[in-house]
């Protein structure tokens, strides 16, 4: 069982998706529906079969080396420039196929049912399978070349996603933004890869790390240097900050895409690359503090900004950036694979959440405003009870959720590791506390209440068994690590260990790992509490904070994700626009045109020489032949 | 010479009796339409090719054949393999054309299997006899196919400018291997190489001869200037004919040429290197620019064929292993692109004319946008764009180029590529941009061809494949090197 496993190529795992996006994509829209929804949801259910097989080979009889290699071909080899097409599975990326290929082929299923009513069913299925491919390719890939190439896949995929609906123009722009945004970021990066490889002269990941290892002292320039350009791509994909106004925006394209897309696999690609860099940020503790910083910053902002949406979907947007914050300051205090943990269960509760919502949105005949929402809990029980799963897990309510494994994690990372100080587990702290409550704010005002909206349809099986899955998971997730107090369980840690180290820690007490546990255990439900409180038995409270002049305000203010937007606008967008305005009639045009009027030139004298006549030809011939000897002989 | 010198030649003596028995079949077959007759050329084609697998093949290292004539490598399997390939997408092609233009397709496909047999000897050749004699075989063959739509005038003007130039060039290289046996002694390839060492380099004859025979191979790969017949011949041929001469008979004069000048004047490469630089640069800059304002469609692709032959010239000027396979590799990325691009040629009619105006592509993309965005990949490819094969061709040349020292002929063509970009765009802004002729009651339609839609499908898929996976055609080119003795 082990070797039939083991000898399956690992190829197959990006190779299926792809193919079932180049026949939805040549046929796709001849097919009956039945047929896209097979290839679509099939292709990736077979690459998530053909990734339990390679998991099991690869738990069964682990590779001496902790990395399978598979060389496929030799892409471009131009002098000592070499860029194979090569896979290679370890601990990290076998996580992280696990996770987009089951998440993915939930959240397919899913869509079956959820974009059943849409006229361009094929072309969502083939860009949805064009998105795993290329999400798998990232996460297999050798080189940093070939993570490059899926990274700008997935980017594409995500532009093309988003802008789906693209008859409303605010989608389409919505899908440029992201695109800009997160190029931003991707310019950063290639940047890093340049330098990487003018430094280490490969682009093979084990061997560009290994040689930075060697060679580069600890705190040197180019580690950092290399180590913040780095950094820069993942804020872009990653959204975090400064580059994180891209991902509510981001919230326009149909709401499966938000759950695989823009909340459980891309948007966890920058802390995919950082942990798959973590040799380069080992070596930059500057770089490091910049993490952790930009994390615990970033869950703070978008916690807030998560408290006072009312589109269902900016909420779990924000929470999304928020989360993934987290996830951040775990990479910043070289909790490395705390934040890859806390990636999977965040993976799982968010899609959930995410897909709940949108069964939500198509209840309602797609209405997004939770507050024409309300005591749905009746309406749509299934949906409910997942979604209550899914929030619990999200807020970290103790014991019980994936969530408080991970995120317990992090935090205590945060305060016990060498880089980690008391202030950073505060933020985290009280993050923990924000998240409670716009978690709960959620469920208590979509499920609780009044009814307010008309339910118009149930969603059937195809949308609930995911669903259900995804729940479980969400609850179950959590129990393949464990803290020492309860139960010590190490198995997700101890995957990991051959390719992420662990975290450095000096001032460990079992003690306080208690007691910072019950503290924000604490928090927690003191959070949920204050949801309870303020959403459903003093509705009052919150609407006269509102109403007061501070509140407003600050409302306006977190509404608007603190107003980032507006600060872009005006010192880039509005800068940048005038500027191109001005190069429109700007003479610097002058010498490119000239060129094209040489050129131009030049074709209408060449014109000439061709006149039809054999005569003109032949002398042509004879001159050239006499300009050949000529060169010949006097060389 | 024993009777077991004719068992590699086996593919060679059966493609001439299949040019034969095409002929003769053509007469009964050709009641029911040229495919019947096109179906069985295609079959002798497939079964040389297979012949060629069984014993055309060299067993280890070169083997020379009919008293050192002509050598069985795999330099020469790798041209003729290709050689096969690009007439029998040629042929597929022409199928549909030929009825509808009513004219016969058994002479056609003959001529083509005579040609394919000429175009083995030249890649085969050993000797400078049968080199040039493979050469005229081949010549003469695609003389009469330019000229094969015998009641149009420019069908006739093509072949008989093509002839009249093509004759006087062929006098001219017949008196540089006159002068290369004078100073020599030998027609023999490798004798003419050994002898060479010796020969004073100096040599006033010994220097024409060698620079009249790179007259005749600059002639045959249509490089400036000696291109001249060229955007006659490709606009006045029968369109398949312009797609199978635009690419088949090139990649095989660049066999001779790198035969000749990477092989057997390897020892010169002083005195010839810059001839080629000059060639190349010229070619390059001559080809992208007259391309720029062309109308016709084909005339843009005759002048942008004349501009390939300028990349593929760099590889020769780098002199090098590296240079040579990538010249290698060139032809067969070029041969998949250019034949598609004719392919959507051949298939586009516009009220009752062929589709060979520019404008006769305006809004393409709307009304067929599976051909629009199979044009797109050719286009693609033939300026150079990843991920298409075009792009893998030309980066292996400017890696050779670059490697072997001639950063301005590099730094040349990729500006050329640049310029080049302008004319493909404008047919793809054409499909894409413009809306069609709104007045015009019949805008241009693709027909409906099963058998020219099926080799431009192979032709994009090739376009992209190696693209993606150049590994194993790079290393088939990389195992013709062994042949000329360069490493």
């Amino acid at each position: 069982m082990i070797d039939v496993c083991r000898s399956l190529p690992i190829w197959l795992i990006p190779a299926l998706p792809a193919a079932g996006f180049v026949v939805l994509a040549l046929v796709g829209a001849r097919f009956p529906r039945r047929w896209v929804a097979i290839v679509g949801a099939g292709s990736v259910g077979a690459a998530a079969a053909a990734t339990l097989c390679t998991a099991i080979g690869f738990l069964g009889r682990p590779p001496e080396t902790g990395v399978i290699e598979e060389r496929l071909w030799s892409w471009i080899d131009v002098g000592s420039f070499e860029i194979g097409f090569n896979l290679a599975v370890d601990a990290l990326s076998l996580v992280m196929i696990f996770v987009v290929t089951f998440v993915g082929f939930l959240i397919h299923v899913y869509s079956t049912e959820y974009m059943a009513d849409d006229s361009a069913y094929s072309r969502f299925f083939a860009c949805m399978n064009l998105f795993v491919a290329f999400m798998l390719m990232l996460v297999l890939a050798d080189s940093l070349f070939l993570l490059y190439l899926g990274w700008e896949g997935v980017g594409l995929c995500s532009y093309l996603l988003i802008g789906f609906w693209y008859s409303d123009p605010a989608n389409g722009a919505a899908a440029r933004k992201a695109f800009i945004v997160t190029r931003v970021g991707d310019t950063a990066f290639a940047i890093a890869l340049l330098l990487l490889y003018k430094h280490a002269g490969t682009l093979d990941i084990q061997a560009a790390m290994a040689w930075a290892a060697d060679n580069w002292a600890v705190g040197s320039g180019i580690a950092v240097a290399v180590a913040l350009l780095l950094l820069g791509g993942a804020v872009g994909k990653s959204a975090q900050l400064p580059l994180q106004v891209w991902l509510p925006d981001a919230m326009a394209g149909p709401t499966p895409v938000s759950a695989l897309i823009h909340a459980a696999t891309m948007v966890t690609a920058g802390v995919y690359l950082i942990a798959r860099t973590h040799v380069v940020f080992e070596l930059a503790p500057t770089a490091m503090t910049t993490v952790a910083a930009v994390g615990a910053a970033t869950l703070l902002l978008a916690g807030c900004s998560a408290l006072v949406q009312t589109d269902i979907k900016r909420v779990l947007a924000y929470s999304t950036i928020s989360q993934i914050g987290y996830m951040f300051l775990g990479l910043g205090v070289g909790a490395w694979s705390a934040a890859v943990f806390h990636l999977m269960t965040h993976a799982f509760f968010k899609a959930l959440l995410f897909l709940g919502a949108g069964a939500v949105i198509i209840s309602l005949h797609h209405e997004q405003d939770i507050f024409k929402m309300g005591g749905l809990r009746r309406r749509l029980p299934g949906v409910f009870w997942t979604f209550l799963i899914g929030s619990a897990s999200l807020a970290a309510l103790p014991l019980v959720t994936a969530g408080f494994y991970s995120k317990d994690l992090i935090l205590w990372a945060a305060w016990s590791s060498d880089s980690g100080s008391p202030w950073l587990w505060a933020a985290g702290a009280g993050g923990a506390l924000l998240t409670a409550v716009y978690a709960f704010r959620l469920v208590f005002i979509v499920f609780f209440g009044d009814e307010r909206g008309h339910v118009e349809r149930r969603p059937g099986l195809l949308i609930l068994v995911p669903l259900t899955v995804l729940a479980v998971l969400s609850v179950v997730g959590g129990f393949v690590e464990t803290p020492s107090a309860l139960g010590h369980v190490s198995f997700f840690f101890d995957l990991l260990d051959p390719v992420l180290p662990p975290a450095h820690a000096t001032v460990a007490g079992h003690g306080t790992e208690v007691l910072l546990q019950t503290v924000v255990a604490a928090i927690t439900l003191l959070g949920v509490g204050l949801a309870f409180f303020l959403y459903v038995r003093r509705p009052a409270i919150p609407a006269a904070v509102k109403a007061s002049p501070l509140g407003a305000w600050l409302c306006g203010l977190w509404l608007s994700g603190w107003g980032f937007d507006t600060l872009y606008d005006r010192i880039f967008v509005r800068p940048f626009v005038a500027v191109a305005g001005l190069l429109r009639a700007d003479p610097l045009d002058e010498i490119s045109s000239s060129v094209a009027r040489v050129i131009a030139a030049g074709n209408s004298a060449l014109s000439r020489t061709q006149d039809g006549r054999v005569r003109t030809y032949a002398f042509g011939i004879g001159l050239g032949a006499v300009i050949a000897v000529a060169v010949v002989v006097l060389t | 010479m024993s009777l077991a010198d004719f068992v590699p030649f086996l593919p060679e003596i059966f493609l001439g009796c299949a040019g034969f028995i095409v002929l003769l079949a053509g007469i009964p077959l050709g009641r029911r339409g040229s495919r019947p007759v096109i179906a069985l050329a295609v079959a002798a084609l497939a079964a040389t090719a297979v012949l060629i697998f069984l014993v055309g093949r060299p067993a280890a290292g070169p083997q020379l054949i009919l008293g050192d004539m002509l050598v069985v490598d795999q330099f020469a399997v790798f041209f003729k393999l290709l050689v096969l390939a690009a007439s029998a997408l040629a042929l597929v092609m022409a199928a549909g054309y030929l009825d509808r233009a009513q004219y016969s397709g058994g002479e056609f496909a003959s001529l083509i299997l005579f040609a394919d047999l000429g175009m083995f000897i030249m890649a085969s050749g050993a000797n400078l006899a049968s080199l040039y004699v493979g050469l005229e075989l081949m010549a003469l063959s695609v003389y009469v196919l330019v000229g094969y739509f015998k009641l149009e005038v420019k069908s006739n003007e093509g072949a008989v400018k093509y002839f009249v130039l093509g004759a006087a060039s062929s006098a001219i290289l017949l008196y540089g291997i006159s002068l290369i046996y004078g100073t020599t002694g030998s027609l023999d390839l490798e004798t003419i190489r050994v002898t060479l060492a010796e020969v004073p380099h100096q040599n006033f004859l010994l220097l024409l001869g060698i620079a009249l025979v790179a007259f005749g191979m600059l002639f045959k790969v249509a490089a400036v200037p000696f291109h001249v017949w060229t955007p006659d011949a490709y606009e006045g041929a029968p369109t398949p004919v312009t797609a199978f001469i635009s690419v088949a008979p090139k990649a095989v004069a660049f066999a001779m040429f790198l035969r000749l000048f990477a092989g057997t004047f390897a020892g010169e490469v002083e005195h010839w290197r810059m001839l080629l630089w000059i060639a190349s640069a010229a070619t390059m800059i001559y080809g992208n620019v007259a391309a720029l304002t062309q109308i016709n469609v084909k005339r843009m692709l005759a002048y942008s064929s004349i501009a390939h032959a300028g990349y593929a010239l760099m590889g020769l000027v780098a002199g090098s292993d590296a240079g040579t396979w990538a010249v290698l590799m060139y032809m067969a990325v070029y041969a998949f692109m250019n034949l598609g691009a004719f392919g959507f040629v051949i298939l586009l009619e516009s009220r009752g004319y062929a589709g060979e105006r520019i404008e006769d592509f305006a809004g393409l993309a709307r009304r067929h946008p599976g051909a629009a965005a199979g044009m797109l990949i050719f286009m693609l490819g033939l300026a150079g764009i990843p991920p298409t094969a075009g792009f893998m061709g030309k980066l292996y040349l400017w890696a050779a180029t670059v490697e072997a020292g001639y950063i301005w002929l590099a730094v040349i063509s990729v500006l050329m590529s640049a310029v080049s970009l302008y004319y493909y765009f404008r047919l793809v802004v054409q499909m894409y941009l413009k809306e069609g002729d709104a007045e015009d009651e019949s805008p241009a339609e693709m027909l409906s061809d099963r058998w020219a839609g099926a080799a431009i499908a192979v032709c994009a898929v090739m376009t992209l494949a190696i693209g993606l996976w150049p590994a194993p055609l790079v290393g088939w080119a990389k195992s013709g090197l062994s042949a000329l003795g360069l490493v």
